[in-house]
């Protein structure tokens, strides 16, 4: 079974159409990159696949649970992590990591074990008890993504996960990535082709809010007569113009 | 359905819980709750033996004290409330919030219990004034007991415009002179200058209308110790009304 399914997704704002029926799918196992350029629909599509968007028609199924008609269940089994990874600053690591797992259902002993497993994947555990502000940024990224499987979701989506980060931060948010990879679904949106190429199994590109391929990175590099993935991605999209 | 009915049931309830135990900590972690309750609490004494001339009425009873509960709710109450969503907003965590897998009204009942927790603590901290005026003489005290329950829901009925006003502005500061302005519109419309004004010129029935609508009448016909079933359902009323269209301004902030 395809863990998440996208099923011609659209959305408008205005006049602007932002996501022209888009679909794809994820399966378990497999780090799928959703690849394009800035304004693309990268973040409209994964808002909402999430519920945070209502799209103009279209669906999405997580673990075979549709976001639109049974939204509460279907996001159970989500992980999401929105751009620019929002966190409470106010909180100490601990007490935002179990403000989440006492959304998602988890009681007082489970919400304990799971933040300990987290804070242990994702490296934060001498964090612990710091305040979110007081930290640097690769550490409250790796405290949002913390955050975002802290209910062992089966599905994961990450929107720009290393967006900002020092080329340290970076291989350590991949190795994270990369840890959780066997047992998930994880869609992955960047514009970075190195990240592509390093992490995932298939990439989708899209441009403009329309599907443009769906493949591996080296088939969709084969594109090409240079047989890279850098300028397939140029040939198969346009810069961002003005609305 | 049932199976769905029963898991959007428990999870409302679980944010409605988390959240409610993030603000109340946001509030009582920081100085904001200590700060609002202690200006409260000064300005409260200030008008009841300043103004109300507390001791000049020769009278045990607490009526100098209520007469400024409305007015002070208007300003103060605003200001504990206009972060509640504004502050999501701004700081990016709205998203977060709102891809919880719970209902958006659990999470507005949450914010607004945290906050109505706040406002209960500040009227709590009076009562010392209810312990004088027995001291001092033999007050009606089911008149004085009703009179706080009243205040205490007349207080939500302050909050519950914030709130909502919060997430219609998405600014704290935009959100506070909404608030106040739009609470002054629902404890004016029931003052003998406004509707004697309004009765004049539009007839009485329209007055009445208005006056029903206010924050201040059935609280006065509290300090009477008259309680009127119509009135725990006009401010329980309130209250909800003023939640939901809370509830579809942070639906609609969602920009879907």
């Amino acid at each position: 079974m395809q863990a998440l399914k996208v099923d011609a997704l659209s959305k408008s704002f205005g006049p602007r159409q932002a996501v022209r029926s888009v679909s794809f799918s994820v399966a378990t196992g497999e780090t799928v990159a959703f690849l394009g350029p800035n304004g693309a629909g990268k973040s409209t599509t994964l808002r909402m696949i999430a519920g945070f968007l209502e799209p103009d028609s279209g669906d999405a199924l997580i673990n075979g649970v549709s976001i639109l008609s049974d939204r509460t269940k279907a996001q159970l089994a989500l992980g999401y992590l929105a751009e620019g990874a929002p966190l409470y600053f106010d909180l100490s690591v601990r007490d935002f990591l179990g403000f989440l797992a006492r959304t998602h259902g988890l009681n007082s002993a489970a919400a304990k074990t799971a933040i300990a497993r987290v804070a242990e994947d994702a490296a934060i555990t001498d964090v612990i008890s710091r305040r979110i502000e007081t930290l640097s940024k690769g550490y409250r990224r790796r405290v949002a993504l913390a955050g975002s499987i802290v209910h062992d979701p089966p599905v994961l989506i990450l929107d720009e996960p290393t967006d900002g980060l020092d080329p340290n931060q970076k291989i350590a948010m991949r190795a994270l990535i990369a840890r959780m990879a066997k047992h998930k679904a994880i869609l992955i949106s960047t514009h970075q082709l190195d990240e592509v190429e390093a992490m995932c199994t298939r990439a989708v590109l899209i441009d403009r809010g329309d599907i443009k391929a769906d493949g591996t990175p080296a088939e969709i590099a084969a594109r090409t007569p240079s047989g890279k993935l850098e300028d397939a991605f140029h040939a198969l999209t346009r810069p961002e113009k003005a609305a | 359905m049932n199976a769905t009915f029963a898991l959007n049931m428990r999870q409302a309830g679980n944010a409605l819980r988390a959240v409610y135990m993030r603000e109340l900590a946001a509030y009582f972690l920081t100085p904001l709750a200590y700060v609002f309750i202690a200006i409260f609490l000064i300005a409260l004494g200030s008008f009841t033996f300043q103004i109300g001339r507390f001791f000049d009425t020769n009278q045990a009873d607490l009526a100098p004290f209520f007469l400024f509960h409305p007015w002070l709710y208007l300003v103060f109450l605003p200001a504990i409330a206009m972060r509640l969503w504004a502050d999501e907003a701004r700081g990016g965590t709205l998203e977060l919030l709102l891809t919880l897998p719970a209902p958006t009204w659990s999470l507005v009942l949450g914010k607004f219990l945290a906050a109505w927790t706040v406002a209960a603590a500040a009227l709590l901290l009076t009562t010392p004034m209810w312990m004088s005026v027995n001291w001092l003489g033999a007050p009606d005290n089911a008149a004085i007991f009703l009179t706080y329950v009243i205040s205490f829901l007349m207080a939500g009925g302050y909050l519950a415009i914030a709130c909502a006003l919060s997430a219609a502005a998405g600014n704290q500061v935009v959100a506070f002179v909404l608030s106040v302005a739009v609470g002054f519109i629902f404890t004016s419309a029931g003052l003998p200058v406004v509707t004697s004004g309004l009765s004049a010129t539009f007839g009485p029935g329209l007055a009445e209308a208005m006056a029903s609508f206010s924050l201040i009448t059935h609280f006065e016909a509290a300090q009477r110790g008259v309680l009127e079933m119509r009135a725990l359902v006009f401010y329980i009323g309130f209250i909800a009304v003023w939640l939901a269209l809370n509830a579809i301004w942070v639906s609609a902030r969602k920009g879907g």
